[in-house]
């Protein structure tokens, strides 16, 4: 009990000190998944809209994987990149095993499905709504998909934060592709799994505590977003 | 905006919808001039908003053509010069102003032009002082008229109006239609439903009773409000269409009702 009173005592002096050591980790952490979620929310937006604005063959079976890809489980996605990208691999010439772009490829892998399968949710309750006024007002495909995530963008913050929650707080796959490296490649997650497992525990639950913030920060704008919305556009 | 071709007139012909399996606009064929203030009259169910939707092109017939002078294809040219206010306002997520500036930006409107316009028209409903509140936060009465602006503001050859004054009180309904005067008097062709007959007679040139998904009678308004030729017309301006059913599947010509 002391020593849990003492680590926590410890892990505080660090924030409030701005260690450097958990400064660099925390702003790598924020890079890696700042850069996989723009990233994936620049595919998955206009895919989910698309997938409800446009009609061609093999759209269902796109859909259905695209749902089953969201559970993908981290450590095989770790796997697979691993095998992609290491010396021996097809991708092993880019020699991007071991960095930070390696992590964000496979946060990537791991949140497009997530956003694209949210906002394609999103997006057909919409233009189910909207689709004869659109039809209407001559408004094309192209301009349908502006329209449709621009006046789902509250909703569409929240999966995108979703996203982020999600890609912060994955552990297995940075791990495998990242090898948890350090200066290079360390970040959160795998911070405290390998802090814990030295026994430094004052560092990692330092590190533990900024994560839970953040989580609950993004859960209490996604809310908040919510509340806005809805007093400001009636959504 | 260089086509000045007109759209009109609008030349309806063995047009069909089915949808289940079941046919729900049997084989309407008419022509709509320009100029004209067509009523689309019959009871709840007869077709009226399909048969609006087919000429609007939102619904892909089973059989039959819908002729926009001449052109089948609701090419965008022709799509650009119509407007139409659906039975259930569809408003966009944005302020009442930012909801008619959309469409005038989907018509190619400057930028500059498009708030005055938006506003002014927004005025012309009785709205103004509302521009500035979210769409969907206004009533089902407010939004309609707003939908209503949203279509004026375009300036339409051609405006459909389902049922625009449905949920509106006396003197909203009064200014629908004196908006609805204006318009056509701006040059629009209208072509609306309405189950208000004395609307109806206020506003139509021309009439068009429709009975499960047939058009069974087409005549100038004065005419049809003297008398209808045909029977269940008939007893729909009485009140009482509910309580007549038909003898004989529609044979030939006329139908044949009787009270039961
Ligand atoms: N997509 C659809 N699938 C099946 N039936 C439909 C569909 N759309 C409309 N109908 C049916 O077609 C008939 C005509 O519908 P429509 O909306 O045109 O009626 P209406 O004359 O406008 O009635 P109201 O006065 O109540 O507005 C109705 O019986 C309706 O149930
Ligand atoms: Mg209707």
């Amino acid at each position: 009990m002391d020593e849990f009173a003492s680590a926590f005592q410890a892990a505080f002096q660090l924030i409030v000190s701005l260690d450097s050591n958990l400064f660099e980790i925390v702003s790598l952490s924020l890079q890696v998944s700042l850069s996989a979620v723009l990233i994936a929310s620049l595919i998955g937006l206009p895919l989910g809209a698309a997938l409800v604005l446009f009609t061609f063959p093999g759209k269902r079976g796109l859909v259905v994987m695209l749902n089953a890809l969201m559970g993908l489980p981290p450590v095989v996605v770790g796997l697979i990149l691993y095998l992609l990208l290491s010396r021996s691999g097809p991708l092993g010439v880019l020699g991007l095993l071991f960095t930070p772009t390696a992590m964000i490829i496979a946060q990537v892998i791991l949140i497009t499905p997530i956003i694209a399968a949210l906002t394609r949710q999103v997006v057909q309750e919409l233009w189910s709504e909207y689709r004869e006024q659109l039809m209407s007002l001559g408004c094309s495909p192209s301009c349908a998909i502006r329209t449709l995530l621009w006046d789902g963008r509250f909703s569409l913050i929240t999966t995108v934060l979703a996203g982020f929650g999600r890609a912060s707080a994955e552990v297995g796959a940075v791990m495998i592709v990242g090898g948890n490296i350090d200066h290079v490649t360390r970040v959160m997650t795998t911070a405290i799994a390998l802090e814990v497992s030295k026994g430094d525990l004052a560092l990692a639950l330092g590190l533990g505590i900024i994560l839970l913030s953040l989580s609950l920060g993004i859960n209490a704008t996604a809310f908040l977003l919510g509340e806005f919305a809805k007093k400001r556009i009636g959504a | 905006m260089t086509e000045i071709r007109s759209i009109l007139p609008l030349s309806v012909n063995g047009l069909c919808f089915e949808a289940r399996g079941k046919r729900l606009v049997k084989e309407a064929t008419f022509k709509i001039e320009a100029g004209s203030r067509t009523m689309v009259l019959g009871a709840n169910g007869a077709g009226k908003s399909l048969l609006l939707r087919l000429c609007h092109g939102l619904l892909d017939p089973a059989q039959g053509t819908v002729s926009w002078n001449g052109d089948v294809s609701f090419s965008k040219a022709v799509r650009a010069r119509q407007a139409m206010v659906f039975q259930r306002p569809v408003m966009l997520r944005r302020t009442a102003l930012a909801n008619i500036e959309y469409a005038l930006k989907l018509q190619g409107v400057e930028k500059a032009e498009r708030a005055d316009r938006a506003y002014s028209v927004l005025k012309r409903v009785g709205l103004g002082r509302l521009a500035d509140q979210p769409a969907r936060v206004l009533s089902f009465g407010e939004q309609q008229r707003l939908a209503m602006a949203r279509a004026w503001a375009i300036r339409p050859e051609v405006l459909f109006l389902d049922e625009p004054s449905a949920s509106l009180d006396p003197s909203a309904t009064h200014s629908i239609e004196e908006s609805i005067t204006a318009i056509a008097e701006e040059g629009a062709t209208i072509i609306m439903t309405t189950h208000d007959l004395g609307q109806a007679k206020r506003l139509g040139t021309d009439v068009m009773f429709l009975h499960r998904g047939r058009i069974l009678e087409q005549a100038n308004a004065s005419d049809f409000f003297a008398g209808p030729k045909n029977d269940l017309a008939q007893a729909f301006l009485r009140g009482d269409l509910l309580w007549w059913k038909r003898k004989a599947p529609y044979p030939g010509g006329g139908i044949e009702a009787q009270k039961i």
